[in-house]
């Protein structure tokens, strides 16, 4: 328990240092426009920021146990870019649904989309460990390519655009609440940690100890293409975050979800707000947007884990 | 016991396992031994509804395994396998804790602890249960999952090539390990072998399969016979009896 400990502390001050961070003052209005600053604008942008955040962190951690590849993230399986197909999809047949609907309509095709992604794996010839996140890569290539032909054709590229890279600078209030529903998820994948584990193990564990399989694997995608959605769909994804983080605190503490999933929800929230931070900070007044932070951060830290595994395992 | 019933598998046309009716008796120690393909590993897989067979029907004390329910037949039979490739890094004592899902559902109870206590213990694995997977050597790894499926407690225990990958220190102390958990704890144990003479030296029963048929079973006596071994390796082999023991030598 003590991780969490130490973890919670650091990730309240970092959300006290992402609502002070602005350029609006917070101290100089009159007629409490401050106060309207942060319930309008500051106070939704941190809570999206760290939704989002342990809620990736936590959907990265159950695609790895999933497809039993450490290297697989909604980002690296074609699970994000499903969604943002199928916002697109979404946007051009029913234009007129509520952000909610053209969510659970993108929840659906990322659902397919991740079903694609292991059943190819079921069906190719594993001979290294890399090859999981290269075949994950190459779909969400494929559906990308789909997704921008007929975004370019309809002019909406722009949208698109938003869906794929993580931006908070839009959050307000009103727009960033589907956000709770993924967090609401992350919730369930709590109370059923063990069973995530117990997939880790492999299959033929997994049906040597009774579990039900296939009904896991269906929980496990159900969340995964929920949370992705509801982050595509409100501030648009924020690739790498759901790889580093269960790396990291697996290599610490391993993966006895039923252990380190809050440590893992904590640290995705407090990542990301770190970022964003720091988005805010470097080129102030203006902002580097956090999928862009995350991916430099990320693919340093990612490129490091491969290394040191290497020298790990040699 | 374990009734196993004109059980066919089939891959692309080819019988992998075709038309096998056999029964094993329960307690005492059963090796399936039989030159590679033989369907040894898929019958026991079949067997533990790893795998679902396309004919025919496994009875595990009356339960068939294709239509019990999973938890109710892992508290009954369980499997350990040799390819045991497991991405979630888990330490010593959280594997063998999982040896309790399908009693508890990972809410451990305090009998839950005991059962994992007394399985580490039973394994000599005190000094390393904290200790990750990946930092164990492949004989102190064996022998965590074996504790795994002990802490399971079922009456029938399975296991596919355990002796794979150990050498021959490990090897003797698997195999020994296996005749104490039939002798000791009254299991039926069921062990898919490739060396003929661990099988002699070790089995209450053997069991030859050859092209996925069954081809003979019997006890060690009957079983380790040049004329059944030529005609089941395809080997030519001497046999010598070294005390109670009938030991193979297929070198010259």
């Amino acid at each position: 328990m003590r991780p969490v400990l130490f973890a919670i502390p650091v990730v309240l001050l970092l959300a006290a240092v992402s609502v002070f961070t602005g350029v609006g003052s917070l101290a100089s209005s009159d007629d409490g426009r401050g106060w309207l600053l942060v319930v309008e604008s500051r106070l939704p942008r941190t809570l999206a920021l760290m939704l989002a955040g342990a809620g990736l962190a936590v959907s990265g951690t159950i695609m790895q146990m999933l497809a039993r590849n450490r290297f697989v993230e909604p980002s690296t399986a074609g699970t994000a870019e499903s969604a943002a197909l199928g916002m697109l999809l979404a946007m051009l047949i029913a234009p007129n649904l509520p952000v909610a609907g053209k969510m659970a309509f993108a929840a659906l095709t990322a659902l397919a989309g991740t079903a694609l992604f292991l059943q190819i794996l079921r069906r190719v010839p594993l001979r290294s460990a890399l090859m999981v996140p290269l075949i994950g890569l190459m779909l969400g290539g494929v559906v990308n390519a789909v997704t921008t032909f007929i975004a370019y054709r309809y002019d909406l590229m722009q949208s698109m655009g938003a869906w794929m890279s993580g931006d908070f600078s839009v959050v307000l209030r009103g727009r960033y609440e589907l956000l709770w529903i993924g967090f609401a998820l992350t919730l369930v994948a709590y109370a059923t940690a063990a069973r995530f584990t117990v997939i880790g193990m492999g299959e033929a564990i997994a049906r040597n100890v009774g579990l039900d399989y296939d009904k896991v694997v269906t929980l496990g995608l159900a969340i995964v293409s929920m949370v992705t959605a509801t982050v595509v769909a409100t501030v648009g994804m924020i690739p790498f975050l759901g790889l580093v983080v269960p790396n990291i605190v697996s290599l610490i503490l391993g993966d006895n979800l039923r252990r380190t999933l809050p440590v893992i929800a904590i640290s995705g929230a407090g990542l990301v707000l770190a970022c964003d931070i720091i988005g805010r900070i470097v080129i102030a007044p203006y902002e580097v947007p956090v999928g862009t932070v995350m991916g430099v951060i990320g693919s340093l830290v990612f490129l490091h884990l491969l290394l040191s595994r290497r020298s790990h395992a040699g | 016991m374990i009734e196993i019933q004109e059980v066919t598998k089939s891959y692309g046309g080819t019988a992998v396992v075709d038309r096998v009716s056999l029964t094993l008796p329960s307690g005492g120690l059963t090796s399936i031994i039989g030159p590679n393909g033989a369907g040894k590993s898929t019958l026991l897989s079949i067997v533990s509804r790893l795998m679902p067979m396309d004919t025919g029907k496994v009875l595990v004390d009356g339960l068939d395994v294709s239509r019990a329910a999973g938890d109710v037949l892992a508290r009954r039979l369980s499997i350990m396998r040799q390819d045991n490739h497991i991405t979630a890094r888990l330490s010593v004592r959280d594997l063998v804790a999982f040896g309790r899902y399908p009693y508890s559902k990972g809410r451990l109870t305090a009998a839950d602890a005991e059962h994992i206590d007394r399985s580490i213990a039973y394994l000599g694995l005190e000094p390393y249960q904290n200790r990750f997977l990946d930092e164990l050597s492949g004989g102190q790894r064996q022998r965590a999952f074996i504790a795994m499926v002990l802490c399971q407690d079922t009456d029938y225990m399975l296991f596919d090539e355990p002796l794979n990958n150990l050498d021959i220190k490990h090897a003797v102390e698997t195999m020994k390990l296996l005749r104490r958990l039939a002798d000791d704890f009254a299991k039926t144990v069921v062990v898919v072998l490739h060396d003929i003479n661990f099988a002699s030296a070790y089995s209450d029963r053997i069991v030859a399969m050859q092209g996925g048929r069954l081809a003979f079973e019997g006890p060690p006596q009957d079983m380790i016979v040049p004329s059944r071994l030529q005609a089941i390796f395809d080997v030519d082999c001497r046999v010598h009896a070294v005390g109670d023991t009938r030991l193979v030598n297929y070198f010259d």
